[in-house]
Formats: C-alpha cells, sequence, structure tokens
C-alpha cells in the first residue's frame, strides 16, 4: 500500500474520530475527506478501507456515483460554466469552448498543467433567469458573454 | 422629521450575482456619510429580502417611506446616493429609475401564495417571519387539532405534490398516518435537479421557515419525530439560510423536544446532495441518506410503508410544504378557490429562455399559456416569433404556438404529451433547433441515468447516439421510426421515473416538429441554424464595412482581409464557433 505522509495521517486519524463519533456513513467520510485534502485520493482511501469496516470498492462506488466528488487534484481557481436548459439556449457552450481556448484545455483535461485553473461544467445553479451563467471562485456571473468572461480568467492569470 | 423607512433589497442568488451585497453595502455606508440626523438613521432599516421574480431587473430594491413604496430596478452602487438625497431626504422618488409598466405587467395576473412573502421579509430573521403570521399556523395545529383533522384539511383542499408526480398530499399523510411505527420520518426534497428549474431555491432562499414550518405540520400529522432535509450541494446560499433558519426555530422551541408546551417533538436533520439528478427519485433519496449509491428500487413497497432504514416516511416537496402553513392559517376552502376542478391552488413556475421578463411567477392553476408568455412573460424578446415552450425539463414535452389557449394544469398538460412537472418552462424561438434540444435533455438524462436498470441505462445511449447523427447530417430515414418504438420501449421498462419520463422530449418533439427532423436528415439542413456540423459561415459583400471586428474575434486565424475591405472566412480554418456571427455590428456574417 502507498506510504501516507505523517502529516496526512495526523489528519486521517482527526477524520476518523469525528466519523465515530457521528456514526457518519461512507458518504460522509469521503466528504470530510475531500473537504480536508480538495480531493479523493487513492492513499486516503486506503487508509480509511484499513481502519474502518468499508470496503475500498464501497468508497469507490460511491465516489464514482456521485458528480461532487472528485478522484484528481484541482486547481487553485474554479471556473464552473453552467449547462441548465436556459443556459444552453442562450450559448452555455460557447462560454465552455472559450475558456477552453484561454485556458488550453481540453475534453479529457480540464485542469491546466500548472494546477492554477480548472473549468467545471455543472447540470444547472438554478439561476435560470440571469442565463447563462458561469461561476468563478464561487462567485456567480449572470449573463456572461465570451468576452467577459475571457477578461476574467486574464485577470486571474495575472495575480 | 419623522419618517418611516424601509429599504428592502433582492438578495437571492440572483439579486446578488446582479450586485446585491454591494448596493446593500453602498446604502448602509452612504447613510452613515450623509450626516443624516440620528433620528432618520434610526429610522431607516435596511435589510435584504429573497426573490421577488423578476430577477432579469435586479438589482431590485424598495424604499418604503411612510408606507409609500417605490420599487428602483438595475441598481448600482453608484446610484444611490441620488435615491438617498431625492427619495429619502428630499421626498420625491427617483423617477427615470423606478419600474415602469413591464413590472407591474409581470406581476399583475400572478397570485401570489407560496411566495406571498418571498421578497417582503429578511429570510435571516425569524422575528421578520413572525411578524407575517409565521409559526401561527404551527400553534394552531399542535394546540386546537388532531392529526386527523390536519390531514382532513390538506385533504379538503386538494393540494397536490408540487415535485412533479402531483399525488394528492392529504392522502399520502394519512396511508402513512395509518402505518404502525416506533419511528416514522418526514423528509423535504429539495434535490431540485431538473435543468431549468430553481422554485424550490427561491423558496428557501427568500422563506426558509414557511418549509420548516409544512415540516412541522407535517410530521405531526403522519406522527413522525424525526425530519431531513436532503439538499443539493449546488445550492450554497439556500444551504446556509436553511441551516440558520432551522438554528433559530430550535432556540425559539418550534423545534426540539415538546414544542410550544405540547408533547409532541420533532427535529430537523440536512443532508446535502453530491451531485446526481436521480436522487430526486424517493427511493434514491432514501438510499442516499442512508449513505449508499443513489439507486432507486423497486415500488412497493412505497417508502410511506418502508422508506428511509425501512420506517415509514413521507417525502415531499419544497413548494408542497411551503404552501402548508398558509392552506392551514386560511382555511382550505380558500385554498382550493384557486385552480381548476382537479388542479387546485397555485404553483410556481421558472419562466425563462426567449421571453422578455424571465423569472419565478406563481400562477393559480389553469392560467393560459398564453397568459403566462405575453401577459407575464412579456412576450418573446427581440421581435422574434415563439416556436415552442418546453415543460416539465427533462421528463417533459413541448407546447407549439397553436396551443397558446390551452389551460396550465395536471390534466391539461397530460393531455398533449407535456407534462406540469417541478415547474420548468422554457421558452423557444425561431433560433433554437428542436432536434438539438432534444438531445441536450438526452444527454442529461443518459450522464445521470444510474445503470440499474438495462432499459435506461443502453436505452438512453442509443436514443442519444441517434440523435447525435441526426445532428451532425449522418441521420437515416430509418431513425424516425426507431427513435420513436425506442422511447416507448425505454418508457415502458425502466424502473424508476427518470428512465420512464427521459424520452418524453424526443416524442414530444417528434411530434410536433417532425419537419425539424426531416431536414436535418433529409436534407442535411439545420433551419434554425444551431447545428454546427451542418452550418456554414460566409461575408456578405455588400454589408461587410471591413471593420476587423470578425478577424480579431475569430480564435482560429480563419477570416482575413485588408482593412475598410471585404474579409472573407476560409471554411476549412472555420472551427464554427460563431464568434464572428456575435461580433458583427453589420450582420454581415451569414450562417447557412
Amino acid at each position: 500500500m502507498p506510504e501516507v505522509p505523517q502529516e496526512m495521517e495526523k489528519k486521517l486519524n482527526e477524520l476518523l474520530d469525528k466519523h465515530i463519533k457521528k456514526e457518519g456513513s461512507a458518504i460522509s467520510i469521503l466528504q470530510d475527506i475531500q473537504e480536508e485534502f480538495g480531493y479523493i485520493s487513492p492513499e486516503a482511501v486506503i487508509w480509511f478501507s484499513k481502519n474502518t469496516d468499508i470496503p475500498e470498492s464501497k468508497f469507490y462506488g460511491i465516489a464514482t456515483f456521485y458528480a461532487q466528488f472528485y478522484l484528481n487534484p484541482r486547481g487553485k481557481n474554479i471556473v464552473t460554466a453552467c449547462c441548465g436548459t436556459a443556459c444552453h439556449v442562450k450559448g452555455a457552450e460557447r462560454l465552455i469552448n472559450s475558456a477552453k481556448r484561454e485556458l488550453s484545455l481540453t475534453d479529457e483535461n480540464n485542469t491546466t498543467e500548472d494546477k492554477e485553473f480548472t473549468l467545471e461544467q455543472v447540470a444547472c445553479v438554478g439561476a435560470c433567469s440571469i442565463a447563462p451563467v458561469a461561476i468563478i471562485n464561487k462567485k456567480v456571473y449572470g449573463k456572461m458573454t465570451s468576452d467577459k468572461l475571457t477578461r476574467e480568467i486574464k485577470a486571474l492569470k495575472k495575480l | 422629521m419623522n419618517k418611516k423607512i424601509e429599504i428592502k433589497i433582492c438578495m437571492g442568488t440572483g439579486g446578488i450575482a446582479a450586485g446585491g451585497t454591494e448596493v446593500r453595502d453602498s446604502f448602509e455606508s452612504s447613510l452613515k456619510d450623509r450626516n443624516i440626523s440620528a433620528e432618520l438613521q434610526m429610522g431607516c432599516d435596511v435589510h435584504k429580502v429573497g426573490c421577488r421574480g423578476l430577477c432579469a431587473k435586479d438589482v431590485l430594491v424598495d424604499v418604503i417611506v411612510n408606507n409609500q413604496k417605490t420599487t428602483y430596478q438595475y441598481i448600482k452602487p453608484n446610484m444611490i446616493s441620488r435615491i438617498i438625497d431625492e427619495h429619502i431626504i428630499g421626498g420625491d422618488p427617483v423617477g427615470e429609475w423606478s419600474v415602469a409598466e413591464d413590472y407591474h405587467n409581470f406581476h399583475e395576473k400572478q397570485v401570489k401564495v407560496v411566495l406571498s412573502d418571498c421578497g417582503n421579509i429578511d429570510p435571516e430573521s425569524i422575528d421578520a417571519y413572525i411578524a407575517v403570521n409565521g409559526y401561527k399556523a404551527t400553534e394552531q395545529v399542535l394546540k386546537n387539532m388532531t392529526p386527523q383533522d390536519v390531514v382532513e384539511v390538506m385533504k379538503k383542499s386538494g393540494l397536490r405534490g408540487r415535485g412533479g408526480a402531483g399525488f394528492p398530499t392529504g392522502v399520502k399523510w394519512e396511508v402513512c398516518r395509518g402505518v404502525e411505527s416506533d419511528q416514522k420520518y418526514i423528509i423535504c426534497n429539495a434535490d431540485e435537479g431538473d435543468p431549468g428549474a430553481f422554485m424550490d431555491r427561491a423558496v428557501i432562499e427568500g422563506n426558509p421557515h414557511a418549509v420548516i414550518e409544512g415540516m412541522i405540520i407535517g410530521a405531526y400529522a403522519i406522527g413522525a419525530s424525526k425530519g431531513y432535509v436532503y439538499i443539493r450541494a449546488e445550492y450554497p446560499l439556500a444551504i446556509e439560510r436553511l441551516v440558520h433558519a432551522i438554528k433559530e426555530a430550535t432556540e425559539r422551541g418550534f423545534l426540539g423536544k415538546n414544542i410550544l408546551g405540547s408533547d409532541f417533538s420533532f427535529s430537523i436533520k440536512l443532508k446535502l446532495g453530491a451531485g446526481a439528478f436521480v436522487c430526486g427519485e424517493e427511493t434514491a433519496l432514501i438510499a442516499s441518506i442512508e449513505g449508499q449509491r443513489g439507486m432507486p428500487r423497486a415500488k412497493p413497497p412505497f417508502p410511506v410503508y418502508k422508506g428511509l432504514w425501512g420506517k415509514p416516511t413521507v417525502i415531499n416537496n419544497v413548494e408542497t410544504l411551503a404552501n402548508i402553513p398558509y392552506i392551514i392559517r386560511n382555511g382550505a376552502e380558500w385554498f382550493s378557490s384557486y385552480g381548476t376542478e382537479k388542479s387546485k391552488g397555485t404553483k410556481v413556475f421558472a419562466l425563462t429562455g426567449k421571453v422578455k421578463n424571465t423569472g419565478l411567477i406563481e400562477v393559480p392553476m389553469g392560467i393560459t399559456l398564453k397568459e403566462i408568455i405575453y401577459d407575464i412573460g412579456g412576450g418573446i424578446e427581440g421581435g422574434k416569433t415563439l416556436k415552442a415552450v418546453q415543460t416539465g425539463g427533462p421528463s417533459g414535452g413541448c407546447l407549439t404556438p397553436d396551443m397558446l389557449d390551452i389551460n396550465v394544469d395536471y390534466e391539461s398538460l397530460a393531455k398533449v404529451g407535456s407534462i406540469v412537472g417541478s415547474g420548468g418552462m422554457i421558452a423557444l424561438d425561431e433560433d433554437d433547433c428542436m432536434v438539438n434540444v432534444a438531445k441536450y435533455f438526452l444527454q442529461f438524462t443518459q450522464a445521470e441515468s444510474c445503470g440499474k436498470c438495462v432499459p435506461c441505462r443502453i436505452g438512453t445511449k442509443r436514443l442519444l447516439e441517434m440523435l447525435d447523427r441526426i445532428t451532425k447530417g449522418l441521420g437515416k430515414e430509418e431513425d424516425l421510426a426507431l427513435l420513436e418504438s425506442l422511447s416507448n420501449d425505454v418508457k415502458a421498462t425502466s424502473l424508476c421515473g427518470l428512465g420512464q419520463t427521459a424520452p418524453n422530449p424526443i416524442l414530444s418533439t417528434l411530434k410536433y416538429f417532425k419537419d425539424e427532423y426531416e431536414a436535418h436528415i433529409r436534407d442535411k439542413r439545420c433551419p434554425a441554424g444551431v447545428c454546427k456540423d451542418l452550418l456554414t459561415y460566409s461575408i456578405l459583400e455588400q454589408f461587410c464595412t471591413g471593420c476587423g471586428a470578425c478577424m480579431r474575434a475569430c480564435p482560429a486565424g480563419a477570416i482575413t482581409g485588408e482593412k475598410k475591405k471585404l474579409h472573407t472566412i476560409d471554411p476549412d480554418l472555420c472551427i464554427k464557433c460563431g464568434a464572428c456571427f456575435d461580433v458583427c455590428k453589420f450582420k454581415s456574417v451569414k450562417k447557412s
């Protein structure tokens, strides 16, 4: 099994204590792991599986079922494009394509090599009346245009 | 000077995105800076309110001086000083910034029950809710009514589930009430996953206590002591306000042990969804709360008999629950006076797409589609023509312009192959391709299919592949018949509601827009100019001024031309992104 660094082991032990006290489920363990480390790493899953009676397969079954779990590290800045119906008919695809071009991302790879940006798509954020919507680092932008989105990304690149 | 001044700033997700927080800060600091008499400052109450519907005109601000209300639209922080000087101090509202006729038209035909306090009260203050008779219904129920009385009122009101299926709420409660068990649960389904729908988000953001109160009353009626709210993690603001509201309600004794001195105890826990549309289905939702993959199971047994942890469980939608305090307070007859014979009360819709006034609306059941689109929605934007109204999202269907006189209620929509659903209503115009819209929904359902049953897992995949081919100009004549028969098979044989309704967008567009499918298949043409693979872009000589805007916008370097001379697009380099079309001010870029 992969070596777990000491610092990480300490955090994992804290999560395990919390989990035993709160009678959490496999989902809540995964949510905690993600909250703590930013994504679900194989090391964390294997460690938890060894220290609980939950098999690795169950953790991965859940982590791959729900869209909110990430199996890879994400970028420092998260750009989310809403793909709800209203956004779709008002040009969400164009927003996505221009963000992809600006960040040189492909369909398979949604995080930049320097781990500065991750581009995500979400089914619907429920802000349809101001479609198309993009979310940059948790701030919601309504009536987004390709131009505006590219400008915002460029501004973040300079930081 | 003795004025009573109240300032209400729309701060739902839409309001905040348009700059609501900055507007509020600006009001607060400008009032301080401006050396206004302490007396006036004291009497000036600035607070946030939830969504009042017309998000397209955010930030909306109400300024109420001595009960005289003026509503301003499109407010930005730099406009606040003038409003304070001229209106609050001077007494003259700033006419040019206040809402116009279309704002009033938007509201005129609406009837607000669920949304009556949304946009009016501060959602983060239990006192604001109590001030508008909040928790009176809880008091009334606990002190003067038996659980059976509550069930009778609900049955008499005719309220039906607002999540999509339309099952009578009173009947659901009665069945669960009749099941013997040491433990029962009530779950609020706030996993609003339909793309294009945001009613539940707005209700929770605007009036979370109404939902909590509905749960308390429901729990009392069925005999549950524990409740869960299963809410999407994609709604951070709604979660924040709900957590706050549960805390306030517990502190005030509306939740917890022996509520209001009665022997009824009830508590609520929050469970965050982890991003799976299928979890809106009752049995999948239960599996998810239990910590499993959210896969549905066969029914029966229904959750009212065997639900969460195998115990009797009632699952109600957010909007359904938010109706309940108002029904208890005003009576079943009052509620059933709205609506049609079989569809009582009002329904909240998320009116979006190509209408002028996009936003959240609440209308009596049975209102005509025409009233919604043209009176409330203000018609189609940009002088275009209406092509279709899609209702019910990925489970629903299309209504066409010749159905404008249809009554919007459960039965009438079902008759023409659509559904009320959870309340998404999207207007489409001549620029929307119906095959593309069907493909969009199938992409969604195919990705969200949990994979448990074969018809849904493989059926939606095959349907999507066919639609994909058609939109790329590779469709075959026999695809039309195959699409229809496979759609019917998936509907008939899938395990849960997701698969049973996933083909509806195809069947409905095939029925009403077959000509568009035929154009894609036979002529390899997309009449609306949407499907990329069937488009070519060119520049019209007679309109091109040689400004170079398209050349600068083109990400592929496909446009060339000298300044002030005709520009041209190289079709081999063109990636058909449409950037040139969007940027040209002279309409000289042509899609065909």
